[in-house]
């Protein structure tokens, strides 16, 4: 029986380069040994995007993306259809899951210094993806056409024409008519199932072989690849990806699915930050819901975005509010070369880092509750505060990150 | 194997001509090929039609009251302002960013305290110049949420700008500009026409 499986394998790999693949990225590709808690996120990244593409594909088979039927297909998916139900709670849980994964994914890179060199490049194709993950959850959210899709998307769309000069032009391209129509439900319909998936399957392609070429960090933020066996070329403190944690991730997996499943059964709305309540009415052009707020995941940035009230460098409010909003998505991508700290991960680095991504954290959470909250001058003045806060820990990087007491590297990786 | 991305320091003067102009016209080809598709994503032709103006009869609009009606998609208010509304838009004149309405936020006939061809009615598309939320007509003078010195006018709950009767702006509100006023022209006394400057084209 091996017999023929190996001849099998011969065959195939003489015209396929297979077992060279599964030797390069699975069981011959070493990963540090000392992989903790915080390295189950890219794994899971990848099982929620396939929950999104499978229950994707089956939610488009009863969804019209038609501004006059969408509401009601989407209410025919949660009625009617036989466990249309539990697609679409599976669909709109992993929306949110997925940047809850993502989230904890990119702050395990900012604490063990993942984005210095040599991996870039690997940090910044992760943030692009970043920005298609953002886009497909605007898109996703406009499809049941209800009140918070609808306003939630006049408010995005109407951000490009603060724009100086192209806005207005801008705008209509976007939206294919002079206000939010049929015709930009049913592009952003195509970009939601076409386009970005597409572009978000190419990009996590190229973020996995650009990680396989640089080699995984780890805690220690130490490269394993400069201590090699001198026999075996091997890192000495590298083990294969498979098994050791092609297991592990599944422990992982197994524990996600719970929580997962628990969301769907219990508490598929999650209070109104997963769906919100105003999204089960359908879009009503003439009236804006008394309160609108994002959906979770975009709240810290929203608040950013209402946080400018004057006018100032003679640039108006609203389109620093959009300049702010755009550059505290962007400013992540300067990461790898604001940190002047000569070592990686948090475990060596000074006090000063350590605060600063504290009060990091502590902003983002911070404006991510404004953002859920109707404004009030308090809260404008709160969110005005921690917009600074939030700032400042990049712009003010390389100057705390130089000066700051750090304690040696090992030469090897602790246990 | 690395070389072969480099050009080649012996390439020729011919060779490196006829790379250039071949990316260059390669170049072109994708932009004009381009072009198609991406005009194809501009209002549609039928789109455009559906800009057609809309006629409206406001003679059972008493003072105080608002109508809304659709004109391409947007709401449009039709304020019928009491003898009070028309006193409170010179009083908030100090708080306000445009009281005169100097930006053209408006056809030269709306461009006077009152934003109107008739003083006390009042024709401006509800949205927001912030981001595009419809604001609410608060005509409740002095709320709590609000505070004293609120003399009526249009509040909006996206992001908190403030708007008087005759949909000017408040300083140090997101929104940069005054309320839009559509053109529009009365047929007869109690016939407006929303979209139109003149009365042929109803």
């Amino acid at each position: 029986m091996s017999n023929i499986f190996n001849s099998m394998l011969a065959w195939v790999d003489k015209r396929f380069p297979l077992s060279s693949n599964w030797k390069a990225h699975l069981s011959e590709y070493y990963a540090p040994k000392n992989f903790n808690f915080w390295y189950f996120f890219g794994s899971l990244a990848l099982l929620v995007l396939v929950n999104q593409l499978l229950t994707g594909i089956f939610l488009t088979m009863n969804y019209k993306p038609d501004a006059s039927q969408a509401f009601a297909s989407v209410e025919y998916i949660m009625r009617d259809v036989d466990y249309g139900w539990l697609i679409r709670y599976m669909h709109s849980t992993g929306a949110s899951m997925f940047f809850v994964v993502v989230y904890l994914h990119m702050f395990r890179g900012m604490m063990y210094g993942s984005y210095r060199k040599p991996r870039e490049l690997l940090w910044l194709i992760g943030m692009v993806i970043f920005f298609v993950l953002m886009s497909l959850a605007f898109t996703g959210y406009i499809l049941p056409w209800g009140q918070m899709s609808y306003w939630g998307a006049q408010v995005i769309v109407s951000m490009f024409g603060a724009i100086p000069s192209i806005g207005e032009t801008l705008q209509q391209w976007l939206l294919g008519d002079f206000t939010l129509s049929d015709a930009a439900l049913n592009r952003f319909f195509a970009y939601h199932v076409v386009t970005l998936p597409l572009v978000l399957l190419v990009l996590v392609f190229v973020h996995i072989l650009a990680l396989h070429e640089t080699g995984s960090n780890n805690p220690d933020g130490i490269e394993i690849k400069e201590n090699k066996n001198p026999e075996t070329g091997i890192p000495v403190d590298g083990i294969p990806f498979h098994p050791y944690y092609s297991v592990k991730d599944i422990v992982g997996v197994v524990v996600f699915l719970i929580v997962f499943c628990g969301i769907i059964f219990f508490a598929p709305e999650m209070g109104g930050y997963f769906l919100e309540y105003n999204n089960f009415i359908p879009a009503n052009t003439l009236q804006t819901p008394d309160h609108i707020a994002p959906v979770w995941y975009f709240t810290p940035y929203y608040s950013m975005l209402r946080a400018v009230t004057v006018n100032f460098l003679g640039i108006d409010a609203k389109l620093w509010g959009v300049i702010l909003m755009a550059g505290s998505v962007v400013v992540f991508c300067f990461l790898p070369w604001l940190d002047r700290s000569p070592v990686k991960s948090i475990r060596y680095k000074g006090p000063y880092f350590k605060i600063a991504l504290t009060l990091f954290v502590i902003s983002f959470f911070v404006l991510g509750w404004l953002g859920t909250k109707s404004p009030t001058p308090l809260y404008t003045l709160l969110a005005q505060i921690f917009t600074v806060i939030y700032f400042a820990f990049f712009i003010l990087m390389p100057w705390y990150s130089k000066i700051d007491k750090t304690k040696p590297e090992p030469k090897r990786l602790k246990e | 194997m690395a070389d072969s991305f480099s050009i080649n320091e012996e390439m020729s003067g011919r060779r490196k001509f006829l790379v250039a102009a071949t990316s260059v016209a390669g170049g072109i080809a994708g932009a004009a090929i381009a072009t198609p598709f991406l005009l194809s994503m501009m209002p549609s032709e039928r789109a455009k039609a559906a800009g057609a103006p809309v006629e409206v009869d406001i003679s059972k609009l008493e003072p105080g009251m608002l109508l809304m009606v659709e004109w391409r998609g947007k709401v449009v208010w039709i304020l019928n302002r009491t003898p009070d509304m028309l006193e409170s838009l010179a009083k908030v004149e100090g708080q306000l960013a445009d009281p005169n309405s100097d930006k053209k936020q408006q056809p030269d006939y709306a461009k006077n305290r009152t934003r109107s061809i008739k003083p006390e009615i009042l024709v401006a598309e509800g949205v927001c110049t912030h981001l595009g939320c419809s604001p609410v007509f608060r005509k409740d003078v002095a709320p709590a949420d609000l505070g004293p010195d609120w003399l009526g006018g249009f509040f909006c709950p996206c992001h908190g700008s403030k708007f008087d009767l005759a949909g000017r702006v408040y300083k140090s509100v997101p929104a940069p500009t005054n309320m839009v006023v559509p053109p529009h022209v009365y047929l007869s006394d109690s016939r407006l026409l929303i979209g139109s400057e003149s009365e042929g084209s109803a």
